[in-house]
């Protein structure tokens, strides 16, 4: 990148938030996806939505790539930069904006972190439901991004479901607002919902005004250990099929299992084929009677164990270890590649023979845990990367895993985005013609094609 | 270095939210996901160990948060810690470093002496003469922070007034064995009579042998690895010579350097059971709740508690010292938001690298200031100097005690 053109961003956010030493060009070459890297052009770290503007402005004109970023906790290389280009780190717009108890609304900052929005309405009573694993970390920018989901996503949703309102700045730097506190707005195409999921190729978000409702009164979280997979997986669609909606309704296998108690010490089982974490939540009376039917249930599938946490505590713990899964995973092997395969609720149970089946076939090992309840499934191939051979029937491995999903009418990612990681994957899911009007719909929005180039398609 | 545990890292980000600096930066080369990667690189020749690397290496503040936070098992901090050894090995330490991490601290006697003419600057009144005149500013500015943040020095170290062998009061229940420390010892010698009183109220009789070393810290900050085997050797043969139950410490520090004994003299017997027997004060009287509670008066305080790095990330001791002050009766129990936080301390950081320190340092005196306590109680000397100074100017009303002070207030009650 031209000396003179970094001197003309530094001009905009500043020389002390414009990074281009090769120790920082490192650092924002990666994010959490296996396997990708990369080295941007320049880092910026923007204070405000009128210096993100002018920079793409100015990048636009020049014909510059632009990569937004949130905390890099992505999981399919979407905010990586793959051209020299620059990378837009959002963590600098963090504040909370207002929390609207009349219009039971909250409006943040893009750079704001999910669990923090999760505690500053807590607080007031109120309830913010998507809760991606990465909450902790995650930016609401990027969660609108993504549409992220999370462990409530059974009965809550994704992020999608609330987003009302977005601030956006365009691939040229000019401003756009969409939607706001109304909760009903039929004026024209849906642009809110268009720019969520646009995975950073079609704006930069500024600005996000969520919806908020009442929080749950009670709840209770269940953990029941399954000595045979199939058992728990049947379980699973069982539950759904008995109109019971739990709020969680999270799986873990013997593999996955193994991994989280090294690190959480809950008190897992450790010879058990499987374990389901379910969690119901609303009014105290309906919390009783879903927990007892989904007991039964349980029961009727030969469950060897099922323990109600004793309070809110003990729930936390075991909500915990089901967070930290993933990293978990990654004590095995060095190299932990997850995915992220989607099947309709019905087809939980020949999913997860399927990917076992398939890891045997290709002598792999693979964890799977994931949010059972609303059919998406985290396969988490546990590999090394100094072992090419492994990982080249990792791959192959997810290429057959995919080919199954899409034929049980599922979709190749629920939650982390298509990205770079899954680009190959995306037209046998959407054919040609899906494929023709996400193009229009880019070139109409990034003529240029500066927005993360490269992602989705 | 062992290359697969750099690689072990996914980057998850897990770790991003626990560590100090980035909290403060939001920069990912100030963070332990960005630390590994740069060390990673280095090793792969992608990087090379320029001015700026080693800067962004060094910001680390070593508390371990990080490695806590970590559910792949890996040890960001150690890891830096690592490379930061090697680095320095190959470079040399600086003069200042090989004087006071080397030939300084790592023997008491040394260390005693040079303290001395402190404790008479302080007696004779030229430490008020020095700091009203601001004199201070004269000073190179590292000098000027180590004398601000000295609080009163206690008379002479504990280590030369403390008679060898306490008795317990009442029916002896065992031999307890205290490793004094240095810092504990030069200046928070009250505080360490009280672990002693504590320990002999409860039925120990406690041995606190004079010819005991330092625990060895300082020489693995200044790679003096033979210095600290030797440290390690010394003082479990010195320890061993007494028929002790087990060892006790009130220094965080000191605690989680004596635990590692065992790993760095190769998994010597000797060293693994010395090093299995070690406690800290906090795990010893939480082990006593019953008979301690018997013995406690009420106190009607408002206490909140800071934990150090060194006991909660590196020991995983977190609840103990939390239960042993609700066992005071009367005590208005506050927890502190993001207790388990560095407070800048950090062995020298606060010292060399005082722009970062203070902005770490700032945020904890704010978290405390929330909690509205008048006590804020923590066990480690590190914390304890750094925060005193830190509350004596931000609000005086604030006093900073070790947990034995505390428990013993309420003994005396």
């Amino acid at each position: 990148m031209e000396k003179s053109f970094i001197k003309a961003l530094a001009g905009i956010v500043g020389e002390a938030n414009t990074l281009t030493d090769p120790e920082s060009l490192a650092c924002y070459g990666y994010d959490s996806t296996p396997e990708l890297q990369s080295r941007p052009g320049a880092v910026l770290l923007p204070g405000s939505a009128e210096e993100i503007s002018q920079v793409m402005a100015l990048c636009h004109e020049a014909g510059v790539r632009v990569t937004p970023r949130g905390s890099g906790t992505n999981l399919s290389g979407g905010s990586i930069s793959f051209d020299a280009g620059v990378v837009l780190q959002t963590s600098r717009l963090n504040r909370i904006l207002e929390i609207d108890e009349e219009n039971l609304t909250a409006t943040v900052e893009t750079g704001v972190i999910t669990s923090a929005l999760h505690r500053e309405v807590e607080a007031k009573g109120l309830f913010y439901p998507p809760d991606p694993g990465s909450m902790n970390i995650s930016t609401m920018g990027g969660n609108v991004a993504e549409n992220s989901g999370g462990l409530r996503g059974l009965k809550y949703g994704v992020t999608d479901d609330y987003v009302m309102g977005l601030k956006t700045v365009l691939a040229d730097g000019d401003l756009l607002k969409t939607g706001g506190k109304v909760v009903k707005d039929v004026a024209g195409y849906n642009l809110n919902q268009l720019l969520v999921s646009s995975e950073g190729t079609l704006g930069v978000f500024t600005e996000i005004t969520v919806k908020l409702i009442p929080k749950p009164v009670a709840k209770k979280t269940m953990l029941v250990h399954f000595p045979q997979l199939e058992q728990a997986a049947l379980t699973v669609s069982h539950i759904i099929a008995a109109r019971i909606i739990p709020a969680t309704l999270e799986f873990l296998d013997r593999v996955t299992i193994k991994c989280v108690e090294d690190y959480a010490h809950v008190g897992l089982p450790l010879d058990v084929d499987a374990v389901l974490l379910i969690e119901v939540d609303g009014h105290p009376a309906q919390v009783e009677e879903d927990a007892a039917g989904i007991r039964q249930i349980c029961e009727r599938h030969h469950c060897s164990f099922f323990q109600t946490a004793a309070g809110p505590e003990e729930a936390l713990k075991l909500a915990t270890a089901r967070r930290v899964a993933l990293s978990a995973l990654a004590r095995m092997r060095p190299t932990t590649i997850l995915e992220d395969a989607t099947v309709p609720r019905s087809c939980i149970a020949p999913m997860v023979k399927l990917i076992q089946d398939t890891a045997r076939k290709y002598d792999l090992l693979i964890g799977t845990f994931g949010h059972a309840g609303d059919g998406n499934l985290h396969p988490t191939c546990l590999t090394d990367e100094r072992n090419p051979d492994e990982i080249a029937r990792a791959h192959k491995a997810f290429g057959e895993i995919f080919e199954a999903t899409i034929a049980m009418g599922g979709t190749i990612t629920g939650e982390h985005g298509v990205g770079v990681a899954k680009k190959k994957y995306l037209p046998k899911l959407v054919g040609e013609s899906g494929l023709r009007v996400m193009r229009g719909i880019k070139g109409a929005l990034d003529p240029k094609g500066i927005l993360n180039p490269g992602k989705i398609f | 270095m062992d290359y697969v545990k750099l690689i072990n890292c996914m980057r998850c980000g897990m770790c991003l939210p626990h560590c100090p600096t980035y909290k403060e930066t939001f920069l990912e080369t100030a963070s332990p996901r960005g630390r590994v990667a740069l060390v990673r690189k280095l090793q792969e020749g992608e990087l090379v160990e320029s001015e700026k690397f080693l800067e962004y290496v060094s910001l680390c503040l070593d508390c371990q948060a990080c490695a806590s936070a970590c559910p792949c098992g890996v040890n960001a901090g150690e890891l830096v810690a690592e490379f930061r050894c090697e680095s320095k090995k190959e470079k040399g330490l600086s003069l200042m470093e090989d004087l006071v991490l080397r030939k300084l601290v790592p023997h008491p006697d040394r260390l005693e002496a040079a303290t001395a003419p402190l404790r008479l600057y302080q007696k004779t009144g030229l430490q008020q003469v020095v700091r009203s005149l601001g004199l201070l500013k004269l000073f190179p500015e590292a000098l000027g922070r180590m004398e601000g943040l000295l609080p009163k020095l206690p008379d002479a170290p504990l280590r030369q007034t403390i008679s060898e062998v306490t008795p317990a009061v009442g029916e002896e229940k065992g031999t307890a064995g205290f490793f004094l420390g240095c810092v504990m010892s030069l200046i928070f010698s009250e505080a360490s009579l009280a672990t002693v009183q504590l320990l002999s109220t409860l039925g120990y009789r406690v041995v606190t042998p004079k010819a005991q070393k330092c625990c060895g810290a300082p020489n693995m900050l200044g790679h003096d690895l033979d210095g600290l085997k030797e440290a390690a050797a010394f003082n479990t043969d010195l320890f061993d010579s007494f028929d002790l139950d087990f060892v006790v410490t009130d220094c965080g520090g000191c605690g989680a350097e004596l635990k590692k004994y065992g790993q760095h003299l190769d998994g010597e017997r000797k060293a693994e059971e010395f090093s299995a027997s070690v406690r800290d004060i906090s795990e010893v009287l939480f082990a006593e709740s019953e008979a301690l509670a018997r013995k406690l008066k009420p106190l009607p305080l408002r206490v909140t508690y800071h934990d150090p790095c060194h006991i909660a990330h590196c020991q995983g001791i977190r609840s103990q010292p939390r239960a042993l002050i609700k066992l005071i009766p009367g005590i208005d129990f506050r927890e502190l938001p993001e207790a388990d936080a560095c407070c800048g301390s950090a062995g020298t950081y606060n010292i060399e690298k005082p722009e970062m320190s203070d902005r770490v340092l700032s945020r904890k005196v704010q978290n405390v200031l929330k909690t509205g306590a008048e006590y804020l109680v923590t066990s480690n000397p590190g914390c304890l100097l750094q925060l005193k100074k830190a509350l004596a100017e931000a609000e005086p009303k604030v006093r900073v005690i070790h947990l034995t002070e505390l428990l013993q207030m309420s003994l005396e009650a």
